[in-house]
């Protein structure tokens, strides 16, 4: 039970940690750009997908990861100067409309390029196999790899949000949109740097997960859905937030599908608390958000609503 | 003959409520000359597709009345959608299979969820409202996807229609589509009522200015939550029809996409003006229709068509279709 436990909290953290590259770049847009961005799943989705083309087209995990990644810079500056930039001035609901209908074309586009059938991507030699945690239990060396990863990603955006000239402009834009821009900051320059910052973070997500998951079309949308509830508990426009409230639904969920039914057992029969586990354990994430919202409306580490 | 419809309201009558009276008078007579037409062209198929637009026009209706008038943009309406199917599939499974009492457990359901939600979602606004509600609507469509005593993720057949008072009404398509539109103009005439009450009018003034309304003394959040439960009510209702129009219910009633949909058909038709929603649902569907018989990639050209209407009509799609003339009667 202890061994299980550990598991699925490794696994927990795992997701919140991708939650966390996918959520940090969707809390900034919504920050500083007041850009609502239904098409953020997809970049996610796009990430995996070229990360597969690149690593099929050179034999090798490691060059698809290093030529993903300016393809990536390309997509997001793309979608920012063609769609993304014209919204900034425009209310929720255009934005809602136009993100959504870039939503469409995009996973069209993923189709009518990639196929219907789900690729997969080669984990690389190096960080195949799982290494030995605690008494008989192993644990895969890519997931720890992914966990690794992500923290320095955090970290990163931590040394870079906190400690340079440009995460002073976007904590300040995310303060004060009007006063940075009065006080003479290109805010159309800090904007595309933003979206294209966030968009490679979601890309990175999607190409870490593909050796672990099947790459599809459908992949976006349940990631998307999720992330926005990391960035409503975590408060929008908050790194930290973000990343608190990624483990936070992560781990929930996690643990929640595994755990639930077991809690649930003490209090009910094993038939009903089977029935009842599966129907809350997915219902389980929202319901914390419910809380979390009736508590703070503007998030854990958000300002006012 | 125009205006003995707005007689009996006690709000004093404005060119443009005449307008969308009028408007909708236009669409409900077309409507219910569509079937007859469809039968002389021996193409019955047509009545169909048409009782899943007038369904749709209902939900749209409903949405704006929220959307549009109280700028509350919800993107969780489909699960209202879904808690009006699964209400057809539950209660008929107990063998209740009358149309209105189905009706009423939909409502029942729909006011339930509205009231919790709407009271979480509502103490926000802006950004986190849309995805809030984005969010619930995911958790009811989890909650349906796990219920495996109807299908779950498979959906769940009807072996028949809802019966209407005792009666085999809805049996014939054509009983079917003539119910959908009666209760289309019954929920037009709700919401109309709605609009030009004083609850209406005050409702409208939180979103013209949110602040003026409360230092008159109006508490914001009690009129929007009760116009997120109506909205939410009208919109199960939706949910009934297009049960027994396809006659199977599945979670993908509920899908975000879903919602995103009717949002695009209440904004494709004129946000804030009741006939917009029909409007707009059936420029949507039919538009859906034909671009999926030229291509197998439809909702590549929907999309796009959705992105350059955001982009290039300044004032969004409403502002173009204003100008086309079409979405009159704009408040």
């Amino acid at each position: 039970m202890m061994n299980l436990f550990v598991l699925q909290l490794l696994n927990g953290v795992q997701l919140g940690v991708l939650l966390f590259l996918i959520a940090a770049g969707l809390t900034l847009v919504f920050g500083i750009m007041d850009v609502i961005n239904l098409a953020h799943g997809v970049l996610y989705m796009v990430g995996a997908y070229l990360i597969a083309t690149f690593a099929a087209l050179t034999g090798s995990f490691w060059w698809g990861l290093l030529l993903m990644l300016p393809a990536a810079v390309v997509v997001g500056l793309l979608i920012e100067v063609v769609i993304i930039r014209r919204l900034y001035a425009r209310s929720h609901l255009d934005q809602v409309l136009a993100t959504f209908g870039l939503v469409m074309i995009a996973s069209e586009l993923v189709e009518i390029v990639w196929g219907t059938s789900p690729l997969s991507v080669p984990m690389p030699e190096m960080l195949s196999g799982s290494v030995p945690l605690m008494g008989p239990l192993r644990y895969p060396v890519y997931r720890i790899a992914v966990i690794l990863a992500g923290l320095a990603v955090a970290a990163g955006l931590y040394v870079v949000v906190n400690h340079t000239r440009i995460g002073m402009l976007l904590r300040a834009g995310a303060t004060n949109r009007m006063m940075v821009s009065a006080l003479g900051v290109d805010i159309n320059k800090l904007f595309a740097i933003v979206f294209t910052l966030g968009a490679v973070l979601a890309c990175l997500a999607g190409a870490l997960v593909a050796p672990i998951l099947s790459v599809d079309t459908g992949m976006g949308e349940s990631v998307l859905i999720l992330a926005f509830v990391v960035v409503v508990i975590g408060g929008i426009g908050s790194i930290k937030g973000a990343f608190l409230g990624a483990l936070l639904v992560a781990v929930v969920d996690t643990l929640g599908g595994v755990f639930g039914p077991f809690l649930l057992r003490s209090l009910l029969d094993p038939a009903a608390a089977g029935q009842m586990g599966r129907v809350l354990a997915p219902m389980l994430v929202y319901i914390l958000m419910a809380v979390i919202l009736f508590a703070r409306p503007a998030g854990l580490f958000g300002r006012r609503a | 003959m125009m205006s003995d419809a707005p007689a009996m309201r006690p709000a004093p009558r404005t060119p443009a409520l005449a307008g969308r009276v009028k408007a909708a008078l236009v669409l409900f007579v077309l409507f219910a000359l569509m079937p007859p037409l469809a039968s002389a062209l021996n193409d019955p198929f047509y009545v169909l597709i048409g009782t899943r637009i007038l369904a749709y026009a209902i939900a749209a209706m409903a949405l704006d009345l929220i959307l549009g008038f109280g700028a509350l943009v919800s993107f969780g309406h489909a699960a209202y959608l879904g808690f009006g199917a699964y209400a057809v599939a539950i209660l008929s499974s107990y063998g209740i299979d009358d149309l209105f009492l189905q009706i009423a457990a939909g409502i029942v359901m729909s006011a339930g969820f509205a009231l919790i939600t709407g009271a979480i979602s509502l103490r926000t606004q802006g950004v986190y409202f849309i995805m809030i509600t984005l969010a619930f609507g995911q958790m009811a469509f989890f909650f349906f996807i796990s219920l495996s005593a109807y299908g779950g993720d498979d959906g769940y057949s009807l072996s028949q229609r809802s019966g209407v008072l005792g009666t085999d009404l809805l049996g014939s398509d054509y009983g079917l589509y003539y119910t959908t539109l009666a209760l289309l103009i019954a929920v037009f005439v709700l919401c109309n009522r709605i609009v030009n009450s004083r609850f209406g009018r005050v409702f409208t003034g939180i979103r013209e200015n949110r602040t003026r309304m409360e230092a008159v003394g109006y508490a914001p959040f009690r009129f929007q939550l009760t116009a997120f439960v109506i909205s939410a009510c009208l919109t199960s209702v939706a949910g009934v029809l297009l049960a027994n129009q396809a006659q199977f219910v599945s979670p993908a009633f509920m899908s975000w996409h879903r919602s995103g949909e009717l949002i695009v058909m209440v904004v494709l038709g004129g946000v804030g003006t009741l006939t917009g929603g029909i409007v707009g649902a059936v420029v949507a569907l039919l538009l859906e229709e034909w671009l999926g018989m030229l291509t197998h990639h439809w909702p590549l050209l929907f999309g796009t068509f959705l992105v350059l209407m955001v982009l290039f009509s300044p004032r969004g799609i409403t502002g173009l279709i204003e100008r086309l003339g079409i979405g009159r009667g704009r408040r």
